[in-house]
C-alpha cells in the first residue's frame, strides 16, 4: 500500500495538488470515495479490488474545482471517462492528475492526456468475459424475449436516479428528466416512465459509455443497467470505428460529417 | 389492548400466509429476485423469504406507493370533469413478514400523512393495512434501532408479531384490534403460550450507537457546523436512501396529460436532489450537497421530533446499504453526537 499512500503524500507535500479523491475502508466490507486535504491524511487511501466507484463523477462538481489542483485515483474506465470529459470541453489538459494504482505497489502518475492514451493503447478495454458473455445472452434472445427482460428488470425501478447520479457522463446541469414545460420524459416510475428514461440515458450515452458499470452498481435494486450500452459501444466501434475515452480531441462520431463517409447516403 | 399472547407450533409460518390469501386478503411480503429481496405482493406462501435481514426496500409502498393516481380529469370549453379516486376501493391488505422497523415506519408517516391535512390516500389504505412483522433474530453492523427508541423485538407499529423460539415454535403476540380481526383467520392452529416464553433471548443484539434525544437536542445548535459539507463531500446526490426509507414522505404532483386529458400524480420525492423545492424564479433554498444532506438529518432527527412528536427515522439501514457511495447514516449521526 505504500507506495500509492507515499505518491499521494507526496503529491500534496510538494503542493502539485490540494486535493487528491481516493478510496478508503467504508463501513462493512465497503470501499467508499475519499477526499484528502492534508498529507497526513493520505493513510487512509486503500487499494483493493473493490474499488467500485468511478471518481471521474466528483471533478465537475463546484466543491471540487474550487479546491483548485486535484488528483483522483483512477481506474482504467476512469482514465477513460477522463479522457472523454476531455473531448467533450469539459476539462482542460494539465488541470489534473491522475493516479492509477494496478495494485498496492505499482502506481502511475499521469500529469497529460497523452501520457493516458498511450497508456489505453496497452490497457485491456475491451469487454471482459462475464459481459461479453451477457451480451452473448442479450442478442441470442427474440426481440420479444428482449422485452419480457427488460420489462421485468424495469419494474423494480423506483426512479431514485443513482445511476445518472454515479454517472460521470451524466454532467447535465438541467436533466430533460426535470423539464415539465414540456415534459419530455414522464416523471413517474410507472412502465412507460422507466422505460423512457433508461432508453433515453442509454442514447445519451451513445458513443459516450466507457463501460465503467457504475449505474448498476449503484442501482438499489439490481437492474443491470450497463447491459443497456454494451450493445451500442460495439455498434460504434463496428461502424464507426469509434470507442469514448481513447483520445482527448476525439470528435464525436455522431455529430461528425466527412466528406468521404462510407455510407452513399450522405454524401 | 393488552398484548394476548400464543404458540404457533411449526417450523414455517408459510400455513399463516396461506390462510391471509385464502380470505382474499392482498399480502405482500420478502422475496427474493436475483441478488436482492425485496417486498412484493405475492400469490402463494413458497414466494416468502423468510431468513433475509432486511428487503432493499422499506414497506411505505404499500400506503404510499412510488406512483400513486391524485385525480383524472378532461379540460373542456368552460368545466374540467374529474374523476376521482375511489378510496373505498382501496384493497384489504396484509404485510406480512416485515422487520419491527418497517412497522415503526408507519408512526411517523401517520403523523406526516395527517399533520396539516389528512392525506387520504395514505390513510385510507393505511386503515386497511394489517401489519405482520417478525422479531429479528439477527442484524448487521447497519442497524441502529436501539438508537432511536426501537428494539429487534419492538412491536410499536405492529398489529401481529411473529418472533422465532425454535425450530418449530413462533411466539405470536397480538398487539392491536386490527391484529385480532386477522388472526381469527388463524387463531385455530394457534396454542396457548403456557410456559410464558421470554422473547428477548430470540432477538438480536444491536449496541445502541448514539441517544436519539441528545442528537435532536443538539441539531438545534448545528445548524451552520462544517460538518455538513464535510459529511456530504462524497454524497453522489441521487435519492436511493429517501426511497428505501421507511419514513421519507415527500411527494412531488406532476400532470400526465395529452390534448386537454390528464392524470395528476403524486411521485416521490427526495431532498438529496438539487432540484429540490427549487422555486419558480430559479432561486434554490438549499444551493450545496451539504445543505441538501443537512436538511435530511434535521428533518429526521430535529423537526419530525419537534413538530410532530415523532422520531423520524427507525434505525433500519436501508438508506446506508443502498447508498452507492456508503453515505452512512449510523456513522455520520454517531459522529454528529460526538460534536
Amino acid at each position: 500500500m505504500s507506495n500509492l499512500i507515499e505518491t499521494a503524500e507526496e503529491l500534496l507535500q510538494k503542493n502539485k495538488v490540494n486535493l487528491i479523491i481516493g478510496y478508503e475502508k467504508g463501513t462493512g466490507s465497503k470501499t467508499r470515495p475519499v477526499f484528502i486535504r492534508k498529507a497526513e491524511d493520505a493513510k487512509k487511501l486503500v487499494f483493493d479490488n473493490n474499488q467500485k466507484q468511478n471518481l471521474v463523477v466528483y471533478l465537475l462538481r463546484s466543491e471540487v474545482k474550487k479546491a483548485g489542483k486535484t488528483a483522483f485515483v483512477a481506474t482504467v474506465p476512469a482514465l477513460r471517462s477522463m479522457l472523454q470529459l476531455a473531448s467533450e470541453c469539459q476539462i482542460k489538459d494539465k488541470e489534473l492528475i491522475a493516479i492509477h494504482a494496478r495494485d498496492n505497489q505499482d502506481v502511475i502518475v499521469f500529469e497529460d492526456f497523452k501520457s493516458i492514451e498511450e497508456f489505453l493503447t496497452t490497457a485491456d478495454t475491451g469487454f471482459t468475459a462475464v459481459e461479453s458473455e451477457l451480451l452473448a445472452k442479450l442478442m441470442a434472445m427474440t426481440v420479444s424475449e428482449r422485452f419480457d427482460f427488460w420489462t421485468s428488470e424495469f419494474e423494480k425501478c423506483i426512479k431514485c436516479y443513482a445511476c445518472r447520479a454515479a454517472c460521470p457522463m451524466c454532467y447535465c446541469g438541467r436533466c430533460t428528466t426535470e423539464c415539465n414545460q414540456p415534459q419530455w420524459v414522464a416523471p413517474a416510475s410507472h412502465p412507460l416512465g422507466v422505460f423512457e428514461w433508461h432508453l433515453m440515458r442509454a442514447m445519451h450515452l451513445t458513443g459516450r459509455c466507457v463501460n465503467c458499470s457504475e449505474c448498476a452498481t449503484a442501482c438499489p435494486v439490481d437492474i443491470p443497467l450497463n447491459l443497456l450500452t454494451y450493445s451500442l459501444m460495439e455498434t460504434l466501434e463496428t461502424g464507426f470505428g469509434a470507442k469514448a475515452g481513447m483520445k482527448a480531441d476525439a470528435k464525436y462520431a455522431l455529430s461528425v460529417y466527412k466528406p468521404d463517409d462510407k455510407e452513399s447516403f450522405i454524401q | 389492548m393488552e398484548i394476548e399472547r400464543k404458540l404457533y407450533k411449526n417450523s414455517s409460518p408459510d400455513a399463516i400466509a396461506e390462510r391471509l390469501l385464502s380470505a382474499g386478503k392482498k399480502v405482500t411480503a420478502p422475496v427474493r429476485s436475483g441478488k436482492i429481496v425485496d417486498l412484493k405482493e405475492i400469490s402463494k406462501p413458497s414466494e416468502i423469504e423468510y431468513n433475509a435481514l432486511t428487503s432493499v426496500q422499506s414497506a411505505k409502498k404499500v400506503a404510499f406507493p412510488k406512483v400513486d393516481k391524485v385525480v383524472e380529469y378532461e379540460v373542456l370549453k368552460d368545466t374540467v370533469n374529474t374523476l376521482e379516486v375511489d378510496f373505498e376501493a382501496f384493497p384489504e391488505q396484509v404485510l406480512f413478514g416485515v422487520k419491527p422497523c418497517d412497522a415503526a415506519g408507519f408512526i411517523p408517516l401517520k403523523a406526516v400523512f395527517n399533520w396539516d391535512y389528512a392525506d387520504q390516500f395514505f390513510l385510507k389504505r393505511y386503515e386497511k393495512t394489517t401489519i405482520i412483522s417478525f422479531a429479528c433474530p439477527k442484524a448487521d453492523e447497519y442497524c441502529f434501532c436501539t438508537s432511536v427508541g426501537g428494539n429487534p423485538g419492538s412491536t410499536a407499529g405492529s398489529d401481529i408479531q411473529f418472533t422465532r423460539t425454535g425450530d418449530d415454535e413462533f411466539l405470536v403476540e397480538i398487539i392491536t384490534p386490527k391484529g385480532k380481526t386477522v388472526s381469527a383467520l388463524f387463531e385455530d392452529i394457534l396454542v396457548p403460550d403456557s410456559s410464558n416464553i421470554d422473547k428477548e433471548k430470540f432477538l438480536a443484539s444491536v449496541p445502541k450507537a448514539f441517544s436519539f434525544e441528545e442528537v435532536s437536542a443538539k441539531l438545534s445548535s448545528l445548524f451552520e457546523s462544517p460538518v455538513w459539507e464535510e459529511q456530504a463531500i462524497r454524497c453522489l446526490g441521487c435519492g436511493a436512501c429517501a426511497f428505501v426509507c421507511p419514513t421519507c414522505a415527500c411527494f412531488d404532483l406532476q400532470d400526465e396529460k395529452n390534448s386537454g386529458k390528464g392524470t395528476r400524480l403524486k411521485l416521490w420525492d427526495s431532498c438529496g436532489y438539487s432540484a429540490f423545492t427549487v422555486h419558480t424564479s430559479g432561486h434554490n433554498p438549499r444551493e450545496s450537497q451539504g445543505e441538501r444532506w443537512r436538511q435530511r438529518v434535521m428533518h429526521k432527527f430535529s423537526y419530525m421530533p419537534h413538530r410532530l412528536d415523532v422520531r423520524g427515522c427507525t434505525g433500519c439501514g436501508r438508506c446506508s446499504r443502498s447508498c452507492p457511495v456508503d453515505m452512512n447514516i449510523k456513522e455520520h449521526i454517531t459522529q454528529i453526537d460526538s460534536l
